[in-house]
Parts: structure tokens; C-alpha cells; sequence
């Protein structure tokens, strides 16, 4: 909704108009207010037919492109000066040993690269600090005034638990005060140089590290002509400042790379130095795919994030018990340093009265992870035969990256379950039905030993529940109809399973059963919330909403913010982000995610659903004030201090990402905990030092800076770096992911994957429905008139897309609306294909990804799939 | 035009092709789907026949009794697609539907009074009235109405004439995510045109222009194979009670520029027949005078 307020707005990864087409309305109202609209994709799409400029750039170059912008708003003086030295990191001096990738010897590597672990290790990226305040020599874990030597500890309710330390629920955190010992872990305080000047200053380093990314590399890399891309450096630098703001937005175009990570990093690096962050008509906006994908990664489907964005414990951590696991998370100068009351209320809501402070709140109970368990290294493993059973829901592994290899992994469970509206192509993968695997045969069901349960889902409309939007909105749906047949919610699945788990498990006494003794299930519907419906025993789902938001342990009423939340065990909540969507309003509790809005709720809306944290729609608003808290310019007025009233303001009902009384000239408190530490010119209360981050000393694995390495498979070397490709890329090498050779000759072309309007994901939510799958109803693939010609291939004929995984079958749609690249003199042919067919429902095709490869970004493990390179023949080969 | 007539302004240059207004039409007319090109009916035809234009993203290729909405996809870019220049390529999309003329071809020679104007202005279709003769399909200047195999009659657009008698606007417009469909009075929406044609002029796309009524604006397009070619708002067959903003000439969008009913032939060719039924009349006349002369001849002989 902010878009609309953009100066101009830069599509770069995301194809708005067709994959978010409700949503762009708002850049659209950007637009006939005046806004410039840019989009740089390799196609020419519906969203470059919406802009005001289609700029062309080849798959997987985006770094050498926003890196280029990034050295153009250096070196012509462009940035948001006292933004910059005041809300990032810019003037803050990096230690000295810190090499970087251009420096004598570094050929493209950082300094601290260990080749044996293809890991780096990153003590020479951190600050130089002040001396940190002197450490107290601590008492041992559970040793407290109340408890001491030699006396018992009282018992905990569970028998066998919590006797001993070392044993499972040791009582750890036992009279432990946190406050205490976070300010013993507080670090030095960041040295600075004001001026920028000091070579080893993250500007000076920054303005080093792009030197070489010119429009004339440009040129040469992504394939955009010059003068287009100094069109859009002209733009977006006309375009921001004081009194003007940019926007980008990006989407899976960005993410689906092995540099996915660092190249949203350059992105925000060149958005703060424009100072565009935490503004109105700024920011960066990620769409996500689809209508609670944002709800999905904040209430945990990611295997290393417990929800609210706790790290999942983890074996190789320092997380052995509660209190290792607090200490080891908390980060002891910035907002996080809360963290001991969100994972103890977490775990309160978790394991109800059987968790107490004697036995940890039953933490040792958590499953620990031990390694990297996203999708595509259980896929490996599974095809190793190491996994024997899968629960899959809401996700179509057969049609996904190197699908071959996916179904073949998936012959190896012994049992499978697959909840879906519709029987997908995982839930029938053991069927004879054509597809190409490496190998080209066809699989008799008779070889399959999977043991397959489809159970019916219900879709949206037939279940209660929220949803978390594309801008971190919250909104709640009712029920509208009855699910046919047997079809249940999901909610039910998970509830029910969970409640036979509990019977089955009720009498063991073995600890490594605790959790599912103990773990409160208690969403029983009241019986008139169901009267009206078939089934009467859907768990409800405003129960669950409840204990995510959170509520008083004793009282049971909810909480209006978390910063109400305690680390005592009083207060009980699912994930601290959501705090505040129940609220009690004059003794009437109030489910915010219900609202909508009034005629004058003004542009921000706050009375539209609820938006975490604590309704924040414009995250790190404090930056839309100047250091001293007056509004950069009155036409983008947001939120201010009032120096009179002593207070921050912001006239639109925005909640405010900030110490609400905290002056702007507050000076930082070395001594201080958690956000007490920065200044009052610190919008960025997430980071350590409450910056914005155009260097990064962690958090990131391959690097402190967006470096630009070609994709793992490319068609031509790294004109920048000796190294080629990210170079602590996750790579598989087993049977049946045989990558292209890099810059061969066998796969000559560039491909990349994406949506259409029509359909949605893998298809399961449109290809099956008649009045959807007729408005494209098969596969194609889309190639320039150039490409064509050098093939022989004409519009709509069948072609052959293939890679060294397998092959696709696609129709040819010759337009041009791709074009070739000229790469420094070489001509280079780009593709695209759509991704959302397979080989059940009505309108059938071959798999995208058949050609796809298991090859992973090393912050995140997302896939590839949107540069890669294929060999593209004409007819069915 | 009745002074309450409804109808619905196209603004094309904020359409995105999402063929929202195609599903929605064909729901809530209960339209089988893919009953047109595509034999969705079966769903076996589906997988062993296939329907791929390759005429860009477009699916139905032409509006059909079946197809009462078609979304028009229209590439122009030129060989050279290097240049910065914002009008080196474009990409038109356009949803398209009946036009509820003013004038309505169809109603007009419709024998049984099936096609009728309603209470809003717009040409609805008595189903039980049509007998299929067709004489409609041949009368309307656009090719939208199309007589059904299935139902042995005609269908087209019928503006959502059970929406609007309920106050409700009609399915695509309120399905469109953009508001390049609106519903409305053919007044308000005239006056929103004219005020959008100004505003995209004043931001340099002086190529908007409308197509169905004269309100005065003109152009000069200013991308694409007509680029520079002069465009002015102009008024077809009584005006259009769903008409255009367009970017381009009538003609690319394949919207005739100067449409015409055929029935309107009739005047002149029905004088031509009249002054040759008078002068074949009067030879005739005279013949016989001539024949009873020789034979009042011969008898006086």
C-alpha cells in the first residue's frame, strides 16, 4: 500500500502485474500520481508493459546491475548524506586484518576462506570496538540465593526430571538473572570515523569494493545497454532524497539464486545509502508467493526457525541447555535482547504447567537439528534411503527442482502422506503415467513400494483462520461452507494426529516421550462455534490465534504487547511477533485481524487488520526523521519527534518502531542492554548497534558485501573475479544431479523459470479447475525470433528443453519480447519457462523442472531455478 | 440514449491482461468452460487435443457465444530492441466485450424481438424468444455475437442484466484488480474518461484517445507502427455504451474505424428498387398497351 506513495518504483525480480496482480494497484496509483516505473527483467512481461521503462538484463547478473548503482550514487555524491552517516554503519571501522575481494591475492574471495570446508571464518569482518566492560566471574547454572550448596532443589512435577544438572531438565535457569547476565555479555562499543575518511571505514571499503562496476560492466555482464542503465541510475537518484522516495520490489526473481541472500543485501545497501529505508514510498518490498507465505515463515514451516524467528536449537550450537540456549540467542545490544522472555513464554504456551523453571520448561525435550534439513538435502537423503515416511502438505515435490530426482527419492519411503484438494502429481507419482526421467522409462507401479495415504483437504474457504499477508497483515477468514466428502482442514490432521500421539504415548516413562505427553493440546471447539457444521469436532482456530498472541498465564486474558511478555513463566505466547492482535479494548476483547477499515482510517490504514509488530507498517520508521527527529522534508512526513511533548509522533495511527520517549539526541549507553545501547539516531533496533547494515560482520556466510559470481551454471566466466561461481556454493554431487559443465559448449543457453497470472505454483490450484486451466492451458516456452531463426524452430511447435538433469516438452512461443544478449562481444540466447504444469489435472504438460538442479544459496539453501543453462532443440527429442 | 443508461469505460492503458473479467463472466453466466476452442467439457479432448494459440498470451482468439469476454493481446516491438526510448516496445492488452451500441446492428434486425434494449441501455437476448436465425451475427459491425451449436441460438454479452436489476455492477468489473474495467452510468464514465485521456496527455502519452463517443481529446501516437499518426476521440454508431481508451489506432486493436450496419444500405438500395420497380412497372404497362393496341388492331380489322 506504501507503493503509492513511491517517486519511482523499480520492478527487479518479480514480475508484479502477473504474479501479484491485486497488489499493483498501488504502484499503478504511484503512477498516475506522477511516479516513474522501472522494470528490469530478462523478458519483456505484463510488468514491463505497466512501466514507464523495460530494461533488459540476462539471469543471475543482478549484483553487477544494483552494484553498479551502488558505485554511481558513490562516486557522483548522490546518497543521503546525514542519513548515511547517521542511520548506517558507514562510518564504522572494520578491523584491519578485513581483506577484500579485489585486494593482491583475494581473486574474488574474502578474507578468511578455509578451502578445506569451503567455509569462511569471519573474525577479520568484525568493528573495531572499545574496550568491552569488565566481566563478572558467573555462579554455575542453577546455583542461586535460594538454592545453594548442598540443598535440594524443589522437586519438579515430572518424575525423572530435573534432578541432576546434566540430566534432561536440570533447572538451568533456576534464579538465573538474565538482566545480569546479558550486561556481562555486553561487547565494546563500534569505533568511528565521522568523516568517512579512514581507509578501513565500511564507506571507504564500500566505495573500494564497487569501483569496477561501471555501466560499461554493465554493459558487458547483464547485457543492458548503457545508456538504459544510466536512465534508471538517473532516475532513482532523481527520485530519492529528502523529499523524494524509491522503491524497490522484488520476489522468488531475486531469492532463487546462489547468491539470493547477498543480492537482496545489495538492494538494501543501495536503498540506505539513497536513504530510502523506514520512509514512506521507500523500503523494499518482498512479495512473497502466495497468500500466507509471510504467516508461514513467521509460524515456522522453516526447519531452523521456531515461530517469532527463535533459532531452532541446534546440536553444532552452544544450545545444550535453556539457559545455553537464551544466552547463546540473546543478543545483549539490540531489540533481541528480550529474547529470554519470548522463548520462555514460548515454551509456556508449548508445554502448559508441566514445564516449571526446575526442569528448564521442558526445553531439553526440543528436538535439536544437526545440519542443514531443507527441502532439497532431505530430498538427497531420502534418495540415500535414509528417510522412511513423509507427511507433504501444501507443496508438490514431484514438479519441483530436478523433479526426477524428487520422484525417484520419493520410491524409497516406505509410507507417504499427501494432504491436497486435489490428487497432485506427488500424490500419484507411483503411477504409470508418462514422464521423462534421466533414464526415459516409465515406472510400473508394480516397482514402487510406497505406501501412499491421500487424505482430502479443505480449501480456504471451508476453514476458519488467519492470514498473513505480502505486508505482514494479519487477516481472519470464517468459514463459508462445508468441505466436500471426507475433505478435513489441515488443522484437523495435525490436531488429531497429535491427539493419538498423546494416547499413544500416555503412559510411557521414557524422557524422549515428555514432549508429547506433555505438549498442551487443548483446541476443542466450543459446541456452539460448530453447530451449523458438518463436522463437530474441527479444532477451533481461533484457540491456536489465541495462544499465538499470547496471554496471561494465570488470568488467561490476552496480551496487548510484547512487551508484556516475562521470562518468569507468567505470560504464555506462540510467537512474540504477533502480540497485540487480540487486544481488550474497554473490557471487550477485540480480534484485530476482524477489522476493516473506516472511510478515514488515511493511507496507512491501521484499523486494516493488524500488521506485526504492534501494527508497524513502515518498519524502522524512526528513519522518516532526520537525526534530530524533525521530518526529512514535509512532503514525506512520517514519523517525528515532538520536542515539546517529548515524544515520537506520527499523525497517521502508525505504531511506532521506536523507544517512544527516547530523544533523538540521547546519546548511546555503553553500559546499556538491548536498545538502551544505541543513540537516539538508531532506527535500526534489530541490529546489534542499531544501524542499518551496509556491511555485514555476520549474519551473511559468503561475504560482508554483495560480490558478484556468476550462477552455478552460466554460459560465460566472471568477467569480474577469477572466481567464477559463489564459492561456498551448496552443491550436491550425487547420481542423478549432474550439473552442466560451466561456460561448455553443451548448454549454451540461458533459462530462466517463472509464474504466469494464469496459474498458480505447481498448478494444483488451477490447472485442475476448468474456467482457470483454459486460460493457458499447456506448457510453452518462450524464446526471441533470433533464437528461433538460428534453430529453425517456428511459433508453436514442440521443442525440447534439456539440461543435464533431464527433459521438458514445451511448445515454442517465438516473440520478442526476449532478445539476445551481447556479453562483450558474445551472443548469448536467453529462455523462459513457466513452471506450473505436470502430469495429472485438466490441463496437463511436462515438468519445468525437470531440467532444474539441486544447487543452493549457502545462507538459505533456495534453489536456482531462475538461471541456469539448457540446450534447446527443435521438436519432441 | 436514455438518460439512465449504464455501461462500462475500458481503460486499456491500465490493463494487465490477468483475463480476471474472462473468469468471472464466465461464472457468473454459468458458462461451461472452454465450451469455445477448447473442449474443456472433455477433459480427455483436453490432454489428447490442445489449444495453444501462440498469438501471444491470448486463449480464446475471438469473442464467441461462448467466449463473451476476450482479453486481446497486442506485442509491438520493433526490430530494434536495444533503445532506451520508453515507446520502443509495447505490449497492448485490451478485454473486450459487447459494445451495447447505440445503435444496435442486431437489435435492429432482429425479426422476433429476442434481442431487445433493456431498462440500462444494453442489448439483452430473450433466449426463449431467439429462433436462430442469425440475421444478428451479419449485422453487427464488431463480430461479437455468435450462434451457439448447443442451444441453436445466439449468445453474447448481456451487460450482467441480473446483476444490474439487483444494483450489483457487472462480474468483470468488479473482478478486475485494476479498475481498468468500470461500471457505471455511461454519463459518469464519460466524464472519468475525458478526465483520464487529460491526465495521461499531461503525463506525454498523448496517444489515449476514446473510441465510442466524440469528447473532444486528440493525439498524436506516440509508440509502435503508427507512432506519430494523429488520434481523435470519435463516436461509432450512435456512441458505445461500453467503450475504449485506446493507445492505438481502432484497427490494431481489430475495432473497425468507421463502423456501419449493414441495414443501413437499405434506404438507398430500397429506391434503387423502387425507381426500378417504376420503370420496369411503366414498360411493363407500356408492352401490354403496345400488345392490346395490335390487338385492338387486329380485332378492328
Amino acid at each position: 500500500m506504501d507503493l503509492q506513495h513511491s517517486d519511482a518504483v523499480v520492478f527487479m525480480g518479480s514480475n508484479m502485474a502477473e504474479c501479484h496482480p491485486v497488489g499493483f494497484k498501488w504502484p499503478m496509483k504511484a503512477k498516475a500520481r506522477g511516479a516513474t516505473l522501472i522494470h528490469v527483467d530478462p523478458r519483456f512481461t505484463r510488468t514491463s508493459a505497466m512501466c514507464d521503462y523495460y530494461v533488459p538484463m540476462r539471469s543471475g547478473t543482478d549484483i553487477v546491475f544494483l552494484g553498479a548503482l551502488i558505485n554511481y550514487v558513490i562516486t557522483n555524491n548522490k546518497y543521503l548524506e546525514e542519513y548515511v552517516k547517521e542511520f548506517t554503519n558507514a562510518a564504522t571501522l572494520i578491523n584491519e586484518g578485513f581483506k577484500d575481494t579485489d585486494d593482491p591475492g583475494q581473486d574474488g574471495f574474502f578474507s578468511g576462506y578455509n578451502p578445506q570446508t569451503r567455509a569462511y571464518e569471519r573474525t577479520t569482518w568484525q568493528y573495531q570496538t572499545d574496550q568491552a566492560p569488565v566481566r563478572v566471574p558467573e555462579a554455575p547454572p542453577g546455583q542461586t540465593s535460594e538454592v545453594r550448596e548442598g540443598q535440594e532443589r524443589p522437586p519438579s512435577p515430572l518424575p525423572g526430571v530435573g534432578a541432576r544438572p546434566g540430566q534432561l531438565g536440570a533447572g538451568t535457569i533456576v534464579g538465573a538473572n538474565f538482566a545480569e547476565l546479558i550486561a556481562n555479555r555486553l561487547p565494546g562499543t563500534p569505533k568511528v570515523d565521522k568523516a568517512l575518511q579512514d581507509k578501513n571505514s565500511v564507506f571507504q571499503i564500500l566505495k573500494r569494493h564497487y569501483a569496477r562496476y561501471t555501466p560499461e560492466m554493465v554493459e558487458k555482464i547483464c547485457g543492458t545497454p548503457k545508456d538504459l542503465f544510466l536512465k534508471v541510475a538517473e532516475t532513482i537518484t532523481a527520485n530519492s532524497g529528502k523529499d523524494k522516495t524509491t522503491a524497490f520490489v522484488y520476489a522468488v526473481g531475486w531469492t532463487q539464486h546462489t547468491t539470493g541472500v547477498q543480492l537482496i543485501r545489495t538492494a538494501g545497501i543501495l536503498q540506505a545509502l539513497l536513504g530510502n529505508i523506514g520512509r514512506p514510498g521507500g523500503g523494499i518490498m518482498a512479495l512473497r508467493g502466495h497468500a500466507t507465505i509471510q504467516g508461514c515463515t513467521d509460524i515456522a514451516t522453516l526447519y531452523n526457525i521456531h515461530p517469532g524467528y527463535l533459532n531452532t536449537p541446534n546440536a553444532n550450537a552452544n544450545h545444550d541447555t535453556l539457559r545455553d540456549y537464551i544466552l547463546t540467542e540473546t543478543q545483549p545490544t539490540s531489540f533481541w535482547s528480550n529474547t529470554p522472555a519470548y522463548v520462555i513464554s514460548q515454551l509456556r504456551a508449548w508445554f502448559g504447567d508441566a514445564g516449571t523453571p526446575e526442569n528448564d520448561y521442558l526445553y531439553d525435550t526440543l528436538p535439536k537439528i544437526t545440519a542443514d534439513h531443507s527441502h532439497l538435502p532431505i530430498f538427497v537423503e531420502m534418495a540415500e534411503g535414509k528417510i522412511k515416511g513423509m507427511i507433504v502438505t501444501g507443496q508438490n515435490p514431484a514438479t519441483s527442482i530436478n523433479s526426477s530426482f524428487q520422484r525417484k527419492a520419493m520410491r524409497n519411503l516406505d509410507w507417504m502422506v499427501v494432504l491436497d484438494s486435489y490428487e497432485t502429481e506427488t500424490a500419484a507419482f507411483w503411477r504409470d503415467v508418462v514422464y521423462n526421467d534421466v533414464d526415459g522409462k516409465r515406472v510400473s507401479p508394480k516397482d514402487i513400494k510406497t505406501e501412499i495415504f491421500f487424505v482430502p483437504a479443505a480449501h480456504i474457504a471451508e476453514k476458519d483462520g488467519s492470514m498473513t499477508q505480502t505486508q505482514r497483515t494479519v487477516q481472519w477468514h470464517d468459514k463459508a461452507a462445508d468441505p466436500p466428502g471426507d475433505a478435513r482442514s489441515d488443522l484437523f490432521f495435525w490436531y488429531d494426529l497429535g491427539k493419538r500421539l498423546k494416547r499413544r504415548y500416555a503412559s510411557s516413562t521414557a524422557p524422549r516421550d515428555l514432549a508429547i505427553r506433555h505438549m498442551t493440546l487443548d483446541y476443542d471447539p466450543a459446541p456452539a462455534d460448530v453447530a451449523e457444521w458438518k463436522h463437530k469436532d474441527e479444532p477451533s482456530a481461533f484457540k491456536i490465534f489465541t495462544e499465538i498472541n499470547g496471554f496471561d498465564w494465570k488470568t488467561k486474558a490476552p496480551l496487548n504487547s510484547f512487551a508484556s511478555l516475562t521470562a518468569d513463566g507468567n505470560t504464555a505466547c506462540g510467537a512474540w511477533i504477533y502480540t497485540g492482535m487480540l487486544q481488550v479494548v474497554q473490557g471487550q476483547m477485540v480480534n484485530r485481524a476482524r477489522m476493516t477499515p473506516g472511510k478515514n482510517d488515511g493511507w496507512v490504514s491501521p484499523n486494516w487488520g493488524w500488521a506485526w509488530p504492534g501494527n508497524r507498517h513502515q518498519l524502522y520508521n524512526r528513519a522518516s526523521a532526520d537525526a534530530a527527529g524533525n521530518p526529512w522534508s514535509p512532503r514525506k512526513k512520517f514519523t517525528y519527534w515532538d520536542a515539546a511533548a517529548r515524544t515520537w509522533k506520527n499523525d497517521s495511527g502508525e505504531g511506532i518502531d521506536f523507544v517512544l520517549t527516547k530523544a533523538p539526541d540521547a546519546a548511546a549507553n555503553p553500559r546499556g542492554i538491548g536498545v538502551a545501547f544505541h543513540s537516539g539516531a538508531a532506527p535500526f533496533l534489530l541490529k546489534t548497534d542499531g544501524k542499518a547494515w551496509l556491511f555485514a560482520p555476520t549474519g551473511t556466510s559468503d561475504g560482508p558485501l554483495p560480490t558478484h559470481y556468476e550462477p552455478w551454471e552460466s554460459p560465460v566466466k566472471n568477467l569480474l573475479y577469477k572466481q567464477d561461481q559463489n564459492p561456498i556454493t551448496k552443491i550436491w554431487n550425487v547420481e542423478g544431479n549432474k550439473y552442466n559443465e560451466f561456460a561448455g559448449n553443451e548448454f549454451p543457453t540461458v533459462i530462466t523459470t517463472y509464474r504466469l497470472t494464469e496459474h498458480h505454483l505447481s498448478g494444483v490450484m488451477s490447472r485442475w479447475l476448468p474456467w482457470l486451466a483454459e486460460l493457458m492451458p499447456e506448457l510453452f516456452v518462450e524464446m526471441s525470433p533470433e533464437f528461433a531463426a538460428e534453430k529453425g524452430i517456428t511459433n508453436g511447435e514442440y521443442v525440447t528443453v534439456s539440461s543435464s538433469r533431464g527433459k521438458t516438452h514445451a511448445r515454442a512461443l517465438v516473440t520478442k519480447r526476449l532478445r539476445p544478449f551481447n556479453l562483450d562481444g558474445k551472443v548469448v540466447h536467453q529462455v523462459g519457462m513457466p513452471w506450473h504444469w505436470g502430469y495429472m489435472g485438466i490441463s496437463t504438460g511436462d515438468i519445468a523442472n525437470n531440467t532444474t538442479a539441486l544447487v543452493a544459496d549457502p545462507n538459505v539453501s533456495i534453489h536456482e531455478g531462475k538461471a541456469f543453462t539448457c540446450k534447446i532443440e527443435k521438436g519432441k527429442v | 440514449m436514455t438518460e439512465n443508461a449504464r455501461g462500462m469505460f475500458v481503460d486499456t492503458s491500465v490493463c494487465t491482461g490477468c483475463k480476471a473479467c474472462q473468469v468471472a463472466c464466465k461464472q457468473w453466466n454459468e458458462i461451461e468452460p472452454g465450451a469455445g476452442p477448447i473442449p474443456m467439457t472433455d477433459e480427455k479432448a483436453v490432454v489428447e487435443h490442445r489449444a495453444f494459440t501462440g498469438d501471444s498470451y491470448d486463449n480464446t482468439g475471438h469473442l464467441n457465444a461462448y467466449d463473451w469476454r476476450h482479453v486481446k493481446f497486442i506485442e509491438q516491438i520493433g526490430p530494434d530492441r536495444s533503445t532506451s526510448d520508453r515507446t520502443g516496445a509495447r505490449w497492448l492488452m485490451m478485454s473486450d466485450s459487447c459494445k451495447h451500441c447505440e445503435q444496435a446492428g442486431c437489435l435492429e434486425v432482429c425479426p422476433t424481438g429476442a434481442l431487445y434494449r433493456t431498462q440500462f441501455g444494453s442489448v439483452d437476448i430473450h433466449q426463449d424468444v431467439c429462433i436462430g436465425c442469425r440475421y444478428c451475427v451479419g449485422a453487427c459491425p464488431f463480430g461479437v455475437i455468435e450462434f451457439n451449436k448447443n442451444t441453436g441460438r445466439v449468445n453474447k454479452c448481456i451487460l450482467c442484466q441480473d446483476r444490474l436489476e439487483q444494483g450489483m455492477s457487472t462480474a468483470c468489473a468488479k473482478a478486475c484488480p485494476t479498475s481498468s474495467l468500470t461500471y457505471g452510468k455511461v454519463d459518469d464514465l464519460k466524464r472519468m474518461a475525458a478526465d483520464r485521456v487529460r491526465a495521461l496527455h499531461a503525463r506525454g502519452q498523448t496517444d489515449a484517445y476514446i473510441y465510442g463517443w466524440d469528447l473532444g481529446n486528440s493525439g498524436t501516437i506516440t509508440a509502435g507502427p503508427n507512432k506519430n499518426a494523429a488520434v481523435k476521440d470519435m463516436e461509432v454508431v450512435g456512441g458505445l455504451n461500453v467503450f475504449y481508451l485506446l493507445m492505438d489506432k481502432p484497427e490494431v486493436y481489430s475495432l473497425p474505424s468507421a463502423p456501419s450496419l449493414p441495414q443501413r444500405n437499405f434506404a438507398p438500395s430500397a429506391g434503387v428498387s423502387l425507381i426500378s420497380a417504376a420503370v420496369l412497372g411503366v414498360t411493363g404497362l407500356a408492352a401490354f398497351r403496345r400488345r392490346r393496341m395490335t390487338d385492338a388492331a387486329v380485332t378492328a380489322d
